[in-house]
């Protein structure tokens, strides 16, 4: 049986009737079009599906639509406020930190996270941090000196 | 991956999922999802109805009561992993909680959902019989403990009925010096523990130790105490033979797991290894 | 000249990558859309004894259900592009009819109105699919299994049999003190792209039109085949690439689920959608390596090398994709390595086994070559307590000695074995790490250093060594308004080519990269290309933009002259303006002239009448584009507009090289791996942009790391697949790599004007053999000359728990 939720994406409120078997990224995909959160591997490993709900990095593959009625979701969409670039967004363009750009969207709002709980994160505890994500293009090193430039950027 | 069809209510106060639970047997619990949500993507289980604890107030916290630590079945792995409280009072709990997946699944995994899962794999379990905590079982017909060496009854299965859910987790707060280390070797792939290792010492004088915990998770189809390390450990003067002697009983009379990562012959070496370096570890930090 | 090329510029196609705008197949959505799943084959052999599609049928939102009865005749067979000798092609129907033959083999497709009804369907129906499980051919460890037999009709499981090299072998392995042998395995490998792969096909009934939308890396190939398997005339068929989410040789292909969903979209009249499953992306997407062999050196006491024979079985799985049997012909290809070796034999036997079919895994072939040459010359060292780098100088042609023909049959094109040699061993301090180990293992650690100096073959290729074509094409156009369109038939999908091919374009042009677009991946839009493979998009790729540039240029000039009045040959080109000779002269002379500001777009509206060029001695090229178009000021047997097309062949391939050292700590109690220092040097000639390349050599390195420590793709003895997921198999995390010291040598390649080589596969070719050698050299006290991949913690643990 069909049930409503509200939820607020990117500032933006949003009310629906979804099946509760509804994944939270074919409910931000599907019905409301914001694609740029993607699909990589189903088992929670890859984090390409990755937002910000009520603030913290989730796979959103591994919850249900109806888990977050009621709260605010930030999607990839959503980052660069009045388009401006969030300063992960620009590191990631400056240092190089992607290739062919699936794994970004995710590795991008997990970055926010490591960053906004540690802006002085080590190179290591960076990568710890990213441990959730998987990309088979860059071979990472490049996404530890973007995530390094918006820490930077960001406590500037 | 799209999982089978199914009834979904918000419970709003406890008595409501117990209510919902009494009277559908193939309801399900769903806490923080990240143990169950993947099962259902597989279609290895279909319930027809899930019961989403999430806005229960109240079974989310951290507090102590009665000279004890009390965490809320609801709590994430990251309200653990960064509580300044069990830092101070309780630091395997939050070691053990930076060890779980990955930043995603710690920000939305519960501690209780996690336990009432009991992948032989997990890493709550190992510190949870460590820690010797009691869990705290509630139905309709009210509340029971369950120790947590009691808990674990096999893979995937605990001491849980049908109707009850986990509330809440209590560990006693430590008195004297005392030491705890959690240590894991993960799979590379899915971050679980291939073996991992909970010790919680307590010293007389010197290194003498007093009482030794071990909690063990990757090896078996279940979590389990380590009995004859404790003994070995219980009474003894720590130092790196009398250490390595003792978790050399790592695994006696475990049924070792073996798969194409670790063999039971891996398994059983591994075991000793992470349970001589959690050891080591809890000694060198009791103050 | 240059204020692109050379120069780390950071990408034109990053914005809408990293504001999440991008439209990768799923992100596709037309109304209207039908979703496509898959019954697929639990087993690894069975015969199919009957489907029944009723109870599927029956259920809300299924639209149609097709089984490999239904579309045998109607749909041409999978194919295979690969030509040898006597070489077994099953028939690859892109539904099973008669049998199945690996785990994930399409049985059924079922279409349904949403993707949630369409799983459910699945389920519905795999009831009714009866199966009547066949004992499988698994393993190619102890050579060719010989029964039961996939193909009945062939009689055996060999697909083929091909011996290559040159020179006299057994004279040369009787020249030799001695002979050193070594087995080894190649495990298989997933690419494991993180987009899967997905389809759109979308029939326009009245146009009796077809586009596919596929995540490929080969659009016009594919449409050719898709054509032929289909049964639609090509032209009436468009194939779409939007933005593709890696690929490593993965997407280099055409499978069954692209000609099928094309197929249904005509039957139904309505766009259907297919995305690939992780799961389905494990099972029946390509994989990689797949080969056991032996290899046999003949060398001198002094460690020159006479000869080298490498005898091989390659698991081939159930059938052939479309390079299947080909990718071990381009392991014999490199078997000479970064060395003299007069003769080289190899014989390679292709196999069928129940499982899915390898194909080209980043490198394709070559990084199997590097691992047994890199290895074995380190096996060599051992055996004549040599050091490893004195095994490699001592066999390195040197600079001087390029082109070089090797004993496979090949003419590398330049290089400097010896400068990237030294350079990586200054870089990493590779005496001072020996010292150190030697102090390391002293105190009872265990230390490894491995090396690696690797060639291999880039910018695939001549088309008479390429199954259909190795040329590429680039159209290259100045619109009216000045800006600067390219066509390119590569099809870049993270490899940066919308940035390098405009870095390439600015600086002939001489405008601002930002007025340069590069347009790839439409049919509809683009003239044919082959696509992107091979390290070939910026040395064939880039090689046509260049050329089709300078076609364009060469019109430019007529036109310049035509409207400057002078002769073409009096005109000189300068960042972006043609100016007349004297006025030249004149200008360096301090004499004033009127000066049009440089650069700067041609302003107004078409139908504004051009300033008059009377008397202008100089233009900018945009502008001579604006009269082009306009075309009342071109000289008068000159084509309108300003474009040109250029289809470059090469004339040879390239031969990138390098030299990778690395440093591992073993774990003595639990034997884990942990790479302690890596240094890369690269030499794949001229560099377009450094930031690109650096990305390539990481992000290749990192797949290596995964070979050799973490990833195999483990079929059991039934040919069930145990690692289904990425649950269970681990492509590296953040956390499991070091930090990555690179530099660069740059001999620059004769083989085409922009002297560049490639670089898309450097580091899974040269990587894997130098962390191997390092573990392998750290496990020396233990007697240890060979250890099979990927290394994990148990097999280290056996070795020193011995």
């Amino acid at each position: 049986m069909k049930q409503a939720i509200s939820i607020n994406v990117n500032g933006v409120d949003h009310t629906s009737e979804v099946e509760p078997r509804v994944l939270l990224v074919h409910y931000l995909r599907d019905v409301l079009g914001l694609t740029g959160t993607h699909v990589g591997c189903e088992t929670s490993i890859c984090g390409a599906c990755t937002i910000l709900i009520d603030g913290q990095a989730v796979k959103s593959c591994t919850m249900f639509a109806v888990q977050a009625d009621g709260s605010n979701i930030t999607t990839i969409e959503g980052l660069a406020a009045n388009g401006n670039l969030h300063p992960v967004q620009e590191g990631f363009w400056e240092c190089h930190g992607l290739q062919c750009g699936y794994c970004t969207p995710g590795m991008i709002l997990t970055s926010t996270q490591i960053i906004d709980r540690n802006p002085n994160a080590s190179r290591e505890e960076i990568r710890r941090g990213l441990e959730g994500n998987l990309c088979r293009c860059t071979g990472y090193q490049h996404i530890v000196e973007a995530v390094e430039y918006a820490a930077k950027k960001a406590s500037a | 991956m799209i999982p089978a069809a199914f009834d979904y209510v918000r419970a709003n106060t406890l008595d409501e999922a117990l209510n919902l639970l009494a009277q559908n047997e193939e309801a399900k619990i769903l806490a923080g999802g990240h143990s169950l949500i993947p099962a259902m993507k597989l279609r290895l289980t279909q319930p027809s109805l899930l019961v989403d604890l999430g806005r229960i107030k109240d079974l989310s916290y951290i507090r102590e009561e009665n000279g004890q630590i009390r965490i809320g079945a609801m709590t994430t792995h990251y309200q653990i992993e960064s509580s300044d409280l069990l830092q101070n009072v309780c630091p395997l709990l939050p070691e053990c909680a930076s060890h779980i997946g990955d930043m995603q699944v710690r920000n939305k995994g519960t501690i209780g959902g996690s336990l009432a899962h009991s992948d032989p794999a997990g890493d709550w379990p190992a510190a949870i019989i460590a820690l010797n905590a009691e869990l705290v079982a509630i139905s309709k017909s009210g509340e029971r403990t369950i120790a947590a060496n009691n808990f674990f009854v096999d893979l995937l299965t605990t001491a849980l009925e049908p109707g009850e859910i986990l509330r809440e987790i209590r560990v006693n707060k430590t008195n004297g010096r005392t030491g705890h280390a959690y240590v894991k070797m993960p799979h590379p792939a899915s971050g679980f523990a291939v073996v991992g290792v909970a010790a919680n010492l307590s010293f007389n004088g010197g290194r003498e130790c007093k009482a030794a915990s071990i909690g063990v998770t990757g090896v078996s189809s279940k979590a389990y105490r380590a009995s004859a390390v404790e003994t070995a450990l219980t009474g003894a003067e720590l130092n790196d033979s009398t250490i390595d002697s003792a978790a050399a009983h790592a695994t006696d009379g475990i049924d070792i797991n073996g798969d194409v990562f670790a063999s039971d012959e891996f398994r059983r070496h591994l075991a000793a290894v992470y349970t001589r370096r959690a050891i080591a570890a809890a000694s060198e930090r009791a103050k | 000249m240059a204020k692109y090329i050379g120069k780390r510029i950071k990408r034109t196609e990053d914005p809408r990558l990293i504001k999440g705008l991008a439209h990768y197949v799923d992100d596709i959505d037309l109304p209207g859309t039908l979703h496509v799943a898959f019954v697929r084959s639990m087993y690894a052999h069975a015969r199919i004894t009957g489907i029944d599609t009723a109870e599927a049928m029956k259920a809300p939102g299924v639209v149609a259900v097709y089984t490999g009865k239904d579309i045998a005749t109607k749909i041409g067979p999978v194919p295979c592009a690969a030509a040898l000798p006597d070489l077994k092609v099953p028939d690859y129907r892109v539904l099973a009819t008669d049998k199945v033959l690996f785990v994930g083999h399409p049985i059924a497709a079922v279409v349904a109105t949403d993707k949630y009804t369409a799983r459910d369907a699945v389920e519905y129906l795999y009831p009714g699919v009866y199966l009547e499980e066949l004992p499988a051919v698994v393993h190619v460890i102890d050579g060719v299994p010989t029964s039961p037999v996939i193909h009945e009709h062939f009689g055996d499981n060999i697909a083929y049999k091909l011996t290559s090299g040159e020179g006299d072998i057994d004279a040369a392995m009787k020249a030799a003190d001695r002979i050193v042998t070594q087995k080894m395995i190649h495990q298989r490998l997933a690419p494991i792209a993180m987009e899967p792969r997905g389809v759109l096909a979308r029939y326009f009934p009245g146009e009796e039109e077809l586009t596919v939308w596929s995540s490929t890396q080969i659009p016009h190939l594919l449409r050719t085949q898709l054509a032929l398997m289909i049964g639609i005339p090509e032209n009436k068929l468009r194939v779409i690439t939007p933005e593709v989410g890696g690929g490593f040789g993965s997407k280099l292909n055409v499978y069954a689920e692209e000609a099928l969903l094309g197929w249904i979209s005509m039957q139904l009249g309505k766009p259907v959608k297919w995305i690939e499953s992780r799961r389905e992306n494990m099972q029946a997407t390509i994989h990689g390596r797949a080969q056991v062999g032996t290899v046999e050196v003949g060398v001198k006491n002094d460690g020159t090398i006479t000869g080298l024979r490498y005898n091989v079985v390659a698991d081939l799985g159930a059938y052939h994709q479309l390079l299947t049997p080909a990718i071990p012909t381009l392991t014999g290809l490199m078997l000479s390595g970064a060395y003299k070796i007069p003769a080289i034999q190899m014989n390679v036997t292709g196999v069928f086994t129940n499982k899915m079919s390898t194909d080209a895994y980043r490198g394709a072939g070559r990084p199997e070559a590097t691992y047994v040459v890199e290895r074995v010359m380190d096996v060599i060292a051992r055996e004549l307590n040599l050091d490893p780098v004195e095994v490699r100088r001592k066999n390195f042609p040197k600079a001087s000695e390029f082109p070089f023909h090797t004993a496979t049959g090949l003419d590398y094109d330049s290089g400097n074995y010896d400068g990237a040699l030294d350079k990586a061993l200054d870089l990493s301090g590779y005496q001072k790490l020996r010292e150190e180990q030697k102090k390391a293992r002293d105190n009872g650690k265990l230390i490894g250093i491995g090396l690696s100096s690797y060639v291999e073959i880039c910018a695939l290729g001549p088309s008479q060594a390429m199954p259909a074509g190795g040329w590429e094409s680039a159209t290259v156009r100045i619109e009216p308004t000045g800006k600067v369109t390219i066509l390119t038939g590569t099809s870049p999908h993270g490899q940066g080519q919308e940035t390098s091919f405009a870095q390439i374009a600015a600086d002939e042009l001489g405008v601002d990269l930002n007025d340069v677009t590069v347009i790839h991946g439409d049919t509809g839009v683009v003239q044919y290309g082959i696509g992107t493979f091979g390290s070939r998009a910026t040395a064939v790729g880039g090689t046509a933009v260049l050329i089709a540039i300078q076609k364009l240029k060469e019109k430019a000039a007529k036109i310049a002259a035509h409207m400057m009045q002078c002769d073409a040959s009096r005109l000189s080109f300068e960042a972006g303006c043609y100016t007349r000779e004297e006025a030249a002269a004149a200008a360096a002379t301090g004499k004033s002239e009127p000066v049009v500001p440089v650069g700067e777009a041609p302003g107004g509206a078409l139908n504004e009448v051009p300033t008059p060029t009377n008397g202008r001695t100089k233009l900018t090229i945009q502008e001579i584009a604006l009269a082009a178009h306009i075309a009342k000021e071109i000289p008068p047997d000159t084509e309108p507009g300003l474009s040109a097309t250029y289809f470059f062949e090469p004339k040879n391939f390239t031969f990138p090289f390098g030299t990778h050292i690395c440093v591992v700590e073993i774990d003595k109690d639990t034997g884990e791996t942990k790479i302690i220092k890596y240094v890369a040097v690269d030499d794949c000639g001229k560099v377009i942009n450094p930031l690109l390349v650096d990305g390539q050599v990481h992000g290749g390195i990192v797949q290596s790391i995964g070979q050799a420590l973490y990833e195999e793709v483990i079929y059991d003895d039934q040919g069930q697949l145990v690692t289904g997921e990425l649950m269970d198999y681990a492509v590296p995390k953040a956390a499991q790599i070091p930090w990555f010291e690179t530099d660069r040598t740059e001999t620059p390649s004769p083989v085409n004007p922009l002297g560049v080589k490639g670089v898309g596969e450097a580091g899974t070719i040269g990587a894997t053999p130098a962390i191997v050698n390092a573990v392998v050299d750290a496990l020396a006290p233990y007697g240890v000359k060979h250890l099979d991949m990927p290394m994990r913690p148990e097999k280290i643990w056996k070795i020193i728990h011995a």
